[in-house]
């Protein structure tokens, strides 16, 4: 039986000493093959007696077993390290940088953001958005909102006009957000609540003024709203609008024509390093205006001031952006200047709700 | 509208501090814009006396003096003023002291050589006037050591209050004082002025020169001649006041009708009665009018503009300003005092044609009281005779004081209806009494006389603001506004106001920043674009390159992506979401979402990257385009590009987007060079733009059940197609035409390759495409699948002249 040690022993040798897939699969060829070692000892079982098959029939199948376990093990082994050497070949330097992902890149301009956030607020106390046409009458931008012919209220507006028609008439480019209003009041039969936000124009420009900016205003018309209402409505606007738990506000009597009485609110503030803080402080900080609406104004829409009343309010939607996020000036609302959007815009999929918060 | 603490209290008998009074002055109203108290800043300034001043030993100009400031010890001071002198009283500051009309802290300091501890100031210096000539001089008998504040009298707080367009009545501090008393901070005092009788007739007449229906432009004229006036500088008091609301003292008669002007809303003007000639006329303007103002302007009148008039020419412009020729000086005499009541639209329009502001425009455009109108004369006439001495003719009036009578009827249960405020009846009725109103009636409903100063009181709700800014407006609480369902809330937002959203962020996640541009462009901007209409045009723009309302928000992006160029950001991608104009119809404006992108600012990065650097075709704009239209849910089905766009683009590199011809939604493309050239703006852009208005609104649901997923059992199989066309062959004819060559199979359809070069004949492209066939009841057999590629072939050779390629 040498003979089959030895033979395992060169097999298993060589087994151990194929260093690819190739190799062992030469071995396994030189023994196991069609005319290999072992195949050929197989074949000689056929001629044996059968005691001597008896004897010699399990070691060479065992050898036969052991072998081809060999072979196995070795072939696992092998692919294994191959793998492992095509891995290692495989290397990728994964500190290379990426692009920014496109919605890291892109912004929404903070006026787009803050009439989201109106919106969200006003939506959930049941008010609606109205919108109406830049280019306006002076019947709907001033005469239905009371404002009289030559008074010094409507020279403080400085309008933009476009040049007559040929009736000699003139429209305007809307100086405020309250035409809408009058457009809401003759078409949608009280009660109603909405709130109109919009692009509005003056022929100003400076440091604090461009001649265009942002307005929103609100306007409840049923048979019962009254000052108090308005008072709770704002405040509870300006809490959830800053985020903040507790606002202080002013209410001082001031003059609008198309409000009677009317009212300028003032919230207190603290200033401090160019930063404003609502809810602490001395200072008082000018926020909006608002009133009851005047009578002449619900009777010009043909409504009976008798019967119909509410009140409305308007703010620039400009400025209350600059209070909550802090930009300093104006002007760079409308220059499009990339370093100034991607600083004070928001991603793309900041979205403003009530449940998950206004701001991140 | 200022005025000071003490020239109030001429008016307020009131115990309250400055700062109530400031508190009160606010809350009715009247609202404070600041207070300057002198005696804050002016504090550490004391009267010193100057016991030598020698020559500096290193300085041709500078003196040495020793100061004595009342302790005893005196103080070295080197002084520059050129009036420094032994002997004189002035006034010192301390080392510490801030002075503010040069915005420094003084400090011991060494001048020359010479140590300083503390200076001799100059009226400027203290901010109390302009002049910076000397040091301030004090008379020789002025104690020594004692606060300059008190013994000049300057300690005299000064409170500007922003006064609305609807309170003529508080332009003037009798006025301010009254709503004060009414707010229960003090008594108005009474000032009983006797009617002023007069010796003699005025020698000057006045004619109202207007026809019947324009009598309401000079309602009433009054004068008066003082003979024998001495018209010098006006008292102290009076300059101080005027100087402390920043008016500048002229001379006693001119001063007295600027007084009266800020003290009781009054605008007077004085002629100097020996300049005028004849009598005075007051009529339109005329042809060829002309004056020489008193601000030292030649005007010329139109027409509409109402002038006084004597035998010279024109002499004032009315409720306005008054002429330089018949102006009061020195050596007046004999004055001429005009009070008169002009129609407010009349003046406004008048001053602003003129663009003159005064003091008496500013009051008679808001309304000053009529009621007033001979007691202003009269108050004026006293004043003068008081000041200036002489003797006073009878007034002359001429027109018609007009007495309005104007009554509201006015339910107590109006205040609140409106404000949510429950008041008594006695209280409301105390502060309209206080505030000048008459109230009739004991019931409910009362009657009230409004006073002849409340010219903008019309209504029941003016009534309402008087009580409640009275009574206070922080008495008004707060109350819970209901929902006027308890429901959970409806949505709100139209499908134009949620698409408009949507396309805001849509475009965002591209990677694309949202800029907000002027709606207005300039006209050679406009007009490229399809714009630049007449009606377009605004008649008074701010600047030339902001005329025209905006047709496109191309121009308005692609100039912003020029800026940030030229700072240096070569990589821009912008969009806009926002109005544009095709006419000045409510309809006409409609809402555009753009993108604009340039340099390398590809959605997948920014700049040059080792991936591959951002670089632009119109393919990254029609990619944002159908972004956008996806993201708003808009079926893409059925919409149509055509080839080519408007104008700005390049004719080859663009396209249209559409539903069928008549009901095209957008375009994009690389902007043309020659529109680029024509902005100053360097390229190539590409862009796209889509209406939003123009989208198709969604299909109606009857539930929010989506349709039934249908799965089919068998796998779908792909075959490719390679197609030999003519080079103008659209890709998208080739897919339609496979289209139409197996109706049911086809689910997917792709272009996966564009070849032309070497095996493409010359002016040839091939097309390649994947069609994946996806079999509903029964796997495809081979022979199958054969019959649906040969009708495809066939279909494309047929529609397109396409051979397969070999």
């Amino acid at each position: 039986m040498t003979d089959l040690s030895a033979l395992e022993t060169e097999l298993v040798n060589a087994i151990a000493a194929a260093s690819d897939e190739a190799a062992l699969e030469a071995v396994r060829v030189a023994a196991l093959g069609k005319a290999g070692s072992i195949s050929g000892l197989l074949k000689t079982l056929g001629a044996m007696t059968p005691d001597e098959r008896k004897e010699k029939g399990p070691l060479i199948n065992g050898l036969r077993d052991r072998v081809t376990e060999a072979l196995t093990t070795k072939r696992d082994a092998l692919k294994s390290a191959a793998l492992d050497q095509r891995l290692q070949s495989e290397r990728v330097d994964v500190t290379l940088p990426l692009p920014q992902s496109p919605a890291a890149r892109g912004r929404i301009h903070p006026i787009s953001q803050v009439i989201d956030e109106l919106t969200t607020i006003f939506a959930d106390m049941g008010f609606s958005v109205a919108e109406g046409s830049d280019i306006e009458t002076d019947f709907f931008n001033f005469t239905a909102l009371n404002f009289p012919v030559g008074h010094p209220a409507r020279e403080m507006h400085d309008t933009f006009f476009f040049n007559p028609d040929e009736k000699g008439e003139r429209k305007l480019l809307r100086t405020h957000t309250s035409p809408v209003q009058i457009h809401t009041m003759m078409s949608v039969k009280p009660p109603l609540r909405v709130i109109i936000p919009g692009r509005t124009y003056r022929c100003d420009s400076d440091q604090t003024h461009t001649p265009m900016f942002h307005q929103v205003e609100g306007l409840v018309i049923d048979k019962g709203s009254h000052l108090g209402h308005l008072k709770w409505i704002l405040a509870e606007f300006c809490k959830s609008f800053f985020e903040v738990d507790d606002v202080k506000m002013r209410f001082r009597p001031s003059f609008f024509p198309f409000t009677e009485p009317s009212v300028e609110v003032d919230i207190r503030c603290s200033r401090r390093g160019g930063e404003i803080r609502f809810g602490e402080g001395e200072d008082w900080l000018e926020i909006l205006g608002c009133g009851m609406v005047h009578p002449n104004v619900i009777r010009n829409c043909g409504l009976d001031p008798n019967e119909y009343q509410g009140f409305a309010w308007g703010m620039g939607i400009d400025r209350i952006a600059m209070l909550k996020y802090g930009m300093p000036d104006l002007r760079p609302f409308f220059e499009a200047d990339l370093r100034w959007l991607s600083h004070y815009g928001f991603r793309p999929l900041d979205l403003p709700t009530l449940a998950g918060g206004l701001s991140v | 509208m200022k005025f000071t603490l003490s020239w109030l209290k001429e008016h307020l008998d009131t115990a309250a501090s400055l700062d109530q009074i400031v508190e009160a002055l606010t809350r009715v109203g009247l609202e404070v814009e600041s207070v300057e108290d002198p005696a804050k800043v002016l504090a550490p300034y004391i009267t010193a006396h100057v016991i030598s001043a020698e020559q500096h030993p290193n300085a041709d100009r500078l003196r040495v003096c020793m100061v004595d400031t009342g302790d005893g010890k005196p103080v070295q001071v080197v002084c520059g003023a050129p009036n420094a002198r032994a002997g004189m009283k002035s006034v010192f500051s301390p080392p510490g002291t801030f002075i503010p009309g040069k915005n420094i802290t003084i400090t011991v300091g060494v001048v020359r050589g010479v140590e300083s501890a503390g200076m001799l100031c100059s009226a400027f210096e203290l901010g109390l006037s302009e002049d910076h000539e000397g040091i301030i001089d004090l008379p020789a008998d002025a104690p020594v050591g004692v606060r300059y504040v008190d013994y000049a009298g300057v300690d005299d707080p000064v409170i500007d209050v922003a006064i609305t367009p609807n309170r003529s009545d508080a332009l003037g501090v009798y006025g301010i004082a009254r709503d004060l008393a009414a707010a229960g901070l003090g008594s108005l005092k009474r000032h009983d002025l006797p009617p002023i009788k007069g010796n003699g007739a005025c020698p000057v007449e006045v004619k109202l020169n207007f026809a019947s229906d324009q009598k309401n432009l000079a309602p009433a004229f009054a004068l008066r001649l003082v003979r024998g006036v001495k018209n010098g500088p006006s008292p102290d008091w009076m300059q101080r006041r005027l100087k402390a609301i920043g008016l500048r003292p002229i001379n006693t008669l001119v001063d007295i009708t600027n007084y009266i002007t800020f003290d009781r809303g009054r605008p007077l003007h004085v002629f100097d009665a020996k300049k005028v000639k004849g009598n005075l006329v007051v009529r339109h303007a005329k042809d060829g009018d002309e004056i020489l103002a008193l601000d030292g302007k030649t005007y010329k009148p139109d027409p509409s503009v109402v002038v006084i008039c004597d035998d010279n020419g024109v002499e004032s412009i009315a409720g306005i300003m008054g002429g330089e020729h018949s102006g009061c000086d020195e050596h007046t005499t004999d004055v001429l005092i005009e009070s008169a009541l002009w129609d407010p639209l009349n003046i406004a329009r008048s001053g602003r044609a003129l663009g003159i502001n005064t003091d008496a425009r500013y009051r008679f455009e808001r309304g000053v009281d009529p009621a007033f109108c001979v007691p202003g004369l009269d108050l004026a006439t006293k004043m003068v005779l008081d000041l200036c001495g002489g003797e006073a003719s009878e007034a002359r009036v001429a027109g018609e004081v007009p007495a309005p009578e104007k009554i509201i009827s006015f339910p107590w249960s109006e205040v609140k209806r409106l404000t949510g405020l429950s008041l008594l009846v006695p209280e409301m009725k105390a502060i309209l009494t206080e505030l000048g109103f008459w109230v009739s009636g004991n019931d409910k409903d009362v009657k009230v006389a409004v006073p002849s100063w409340r010219p903008d009181v019309e209504d029941k709700a003016d009534l309402v603001e008087e009580i409640m800014r009275i009574a206070g407006l922080d008495q008004v609480e707060a109350v819970p506004f209901p929902r006027e369902i308890a429901a959970v809330p409806k949505p709100v937002l139209t499908l134009i106001q949620k698409r408009t959203r949507l396309a805001k962020r849509a475009l965002a996640t591209r990677g694309l920043v949202e800029a907000v541009t002027w709606s207005f462009i300039s006209k050679a901007e406009a007009e490229v674009f399809g714009g630049g209409k007449p009606e377009l045009a605004l008649a008074n723009p701010i600047a030339s390159d902001l005329s025209d309302m905006r047709p496109s928000l191309l121009p308005g992006l692609i100039k912003a992506a020029q800026r940030n160029a030229d700072r240096g950001f070569h990589d821009v991608a912008l969009f806009e979401v926002g109005q544009v104009f095709a006419g000045d119809k409510p309809n006409e404006q409609t809402i555009a979402a753009t993108s604009l992108r340039r340099g390398l600012a590809a959605a997948k990065g920014l700049g040059r990257h080792w991936q591959g650097a951002g670089a632009l075709d119109v393919f990254e704009a029609k990619a944002d385009a159908l972004a956008l239209l996806e993201a708003l849910g808009i079926p893409t089905a059925g919409l149509q590009i055509v080839q080519g766009g408007p104008s700005w683009f390049h004719p080859g590199r663009s396209g249209t987007l559409q539903f069928g011809p008549k009901m095209i939604v957008g375009a994009f493309g690389e902007i043309h060079p020659r529109i680029l050239d024509a902005l100053d703006a360097k390229g190539p852009i590409i862009a796209c733009e889509i209406t939003l208005d123009a989208l198709p609104p969604p299909k109606a649901r009857p539930t929010k059940m989506k349709p039934k997923l249908v799965l089919s059992e068998f796998q779908p199989v792909s075959r490719d197609f390679a197609f030999i066309v003519e080079k103008n062959v659209a890709a998208a004819d080739i897919l339609k035409a496979a289209q139409a060559g197996e109706r049911n199979l086809i689910s997917d359809m792709t272009v996966f390759d564009v070849y032309e070069g070497p095996g493409v004949p010359e002016g040839k492209i091939s097309v390649a495409i994947a069609v994946t066939l996806q079999p509903t009841d029964k796997t495809l057999t081979d022979a199958e699948i054969e019959a649906v590629s040969t009708r495809i072939i066939a279909e494309v050779q047929k529609k397109t002249g396409a051979t397969l390629r070999a």
